[in-house]
């Protein structure tokens, strides 16, 4: 039962906040600055997926049992890639020649965030969207029930599956170029001594825009897959931002491996505390001890604050974070 | 034979030129060094060089081309390399891998040449796969040296390589440069410990006050009784 309900919602939302924390660590490391726009820029890869999936539906293409959001993907993606260069061009490109410091740019990046915000608000408005289609469950409760004998249901949501397939897939691609590729490594160096860097001859361009597209891609799958996994709303994207930002900075913000890590920290402490534990109780306690409350440890709404205490927590006692960050 | 020539260099930070009218020039297959006191402009000369200040007067060419407007990284691609006195290597990397990123521009292939720098400082293949920031101080000089050379450099730039190093690792890295600098490669280097640095000299300059004070073979400097008396410690 703590499986259906913390372990493997535990492990999709930590893995869509993995990969958006990805996104945050990387502008850090390579851009150095805290891009508040980064929920935004989920949003609007998410809002441009559903546009697509939207568009193929009504021309009947689909998936079979995938959601169509899949093949729609990856125009999200290359839009996402599109706005982020954009945004670099003609906003943060010129606090860089001028040498900004970090907190400047940070201030940009959430005036970025209010225009992104707006745009997107004006192309689907701020309605809750639901976009998932193709086969909803890949077992229901009640086989499960069937199949086991046991008396609580075990339901797999497919968005659940294809949430932690999908992250899989680009955590270990993402790990795969940094350690292994010429050009990964050159980010690497690039974000670790940007100076010896330009002395080692990579050219600082080239390292900025391999930037963006690796942040695109992982700021529209992880928008996109917790839209598909929740449904989509403009707002809550804005309050997203501080679950991402918790895990970037508890792992080590400019660590891959420690956002990563901090995704899915972050993301099973929030559940495991606002998960009602009324039936799991049930279970271990004799009837007369049975509580009357759900026990609660903390009602859903203050979901976030979880993620908040957490971040003050690691940022008293370890200010690095879990894996001292600042380089790739 | 290619040279690297800076002449009347005049530059400095914020409107201040610490250097004024310098004239410095480094030939291939040549160990020149810079010496002078604290404050002199030493280092301040050996980045005008590189083109990491602005001249205000002056200009640097490479090989008779006027290269004063060039991008520092642009110098790289020529043939000229420059190992920082201070965060020199990339701490969060692999020995190996700080070599790679040195050979970055080339195309070729460079596992040749990282073997010829193994060679050159065994102790680099022993910690090849250990992170550059783990390393003691004359270990990470050694990277630093060794991610300038893999770009093959016509001409090298050492700003204080034994900075902070024990003197039986000085020597060793003295020996290391004499070695480069018989491969053809001309080597300039700023130094503190003057005396060493040019009595493995072929040329040396006196910096005084951001002026070129004197210069001449490394012996002559050594032999000459106001340098000794000035900063040699007679």
């Amino acid at each position: 039962m703590l499986l259906n309900f913390v372990i493997i919602p535990g492990l999709s939302y930590g893995s869509q906040l993995a990969l958006g924390a990805l996104g945050v660590t990387f502008v850090y490391a390579v851009l150095r600055f805290a891009n508040f726009a980064h929920g935004e820029l989920m949003s609007f890869g998410a809002m441009i997926t559903i546009l697509f999936t939207w568009f193929f539906q009504s021309q009947n293409i689909g998936l079979g049992i995938l959601p169509t959001a899949l093949i729609a993907l990856p125009f999200g993606i290359l839009a996402t890639i599109v706005l982020g260069l954009l945004s670099d061009k003609f906003v943060f490109k010129y606090y860089r020649k001028q040498k900004s410091v970090p907190v400047v740019l940070a201030m940009v990046s959430i005036g970025v965030m209010f225009v992104v915000n707006a745009i997107i608000r004006i192309i689907v408005g701020t309605e809750t969207i639901k976009f998932s289609d193709g086969q909803k469950f890949i077992m229901k409760a009640k086989q499960f029930k069937a199949m086991t004998g046991l008396n609580e249901g075990l339901a797999l949501k497919s968005s659940q599956v294809i949430t932690i397939l999908i992250t899989i897939l680009l955590l270990t691609f993402t790990f795969w170029f940094l350690q292994k590729t010429k050009t990964g490594k050159s980010m690497r160096a690039f974000s670790d001594n940007e100076d010896l860097a330009l002395l080692s001859g990579i050219n600082p361009d080239r390292v900025v825009f391999i930037t963006w597209l690796i942040v695109g891609t992982l700021a529209c799958v992880a928008g996109t897959l917790y839209g598909l996994d929740k449904s989509y709303k403009p707002i809550i994207y804005l309050n997203l931002v501080l679950p991402v930002f918790a895990s970037a900075i508890v792992g080590g913000i400019g660590s891959p491996f420690g956002a990563v890590v901090g995704g899915y920290v972050i993301a099973f402490s929030e559940i495991m505390v606002t998960y009602a534990y009324k039936k799991f109780f049930k279970y271990l306690l004799p009837e007369s001890l049975e509580p009357s409350s759900l026990v609660q440890l903390l009602s859903t709404d203050y979901k976030f604050a979880v993620s908040f205490t957490i971040l003050v927590i690691v940022l008293l006692i370890r200010p690095s974070g879990i894996f001292r960050g600042k380089v790739l | 034979m290619i040279s690297l020539v800076g002449k009347n260099l005049t530059a400095g930070y914020g409107g201040v030129d610490i250097i004024k009218n310098i004239n410095l020039e480094v030939k291939q297959g040549e160990i020149v060094v810079i010496v002078g006191p604290n404050g002199a402009g030493k280092s301040t000369a050996m980045k005008a060089l590189l083109g990491m200040l602005k001249l205000t007067d002056g200009g640097v060419s490479f090989a008779e081309d006027d290269i004063t407007f060039m991008l520092p990284q642009d110098r790289v691609n020529l043939g000229i390399a420059f190992v920082p006195q201070t965060q020199n290597v990339f701490t969060g990397m692999s020995v190996e891998e700080n070599l790679e990123m040195g050979g970055f521009i080339r195309d070729d292939n460079i596992n040749l040449t990282i073997e010829d720098i193994y060679n050159l400082f065994p102790i680099l293949k022993e910690k090849r796969n250990q992170n550059a920031g783990e390393l003691s101080g004359g270990q990470r000089q050694q990277v630093a040296f060794g991610r300038a050379l893999m770009t093959k450099p016509k001409i090298l730039m050492l700003d204080e390589p034994t900075a902070g190093v024990s003197p039986i690792v000085m020597d060793e890295l003295f020996s290391r440069i004499i070695e480069v600098g018989k491969t053809g490669v001309g080597i300039l280097m700023v130094e503190q410990n003057a005396k060493q640095a040019l009595n493995i000299a072929d040329r040396g300059y006196v910096l005084v006050n951001g002026k070129n004070s004197r210069e001449g073979s490394g012996q002559d400097l050594l032999n000459n009784p106001e340098v000794r008396k000035s900063f040699l410690g007679g």
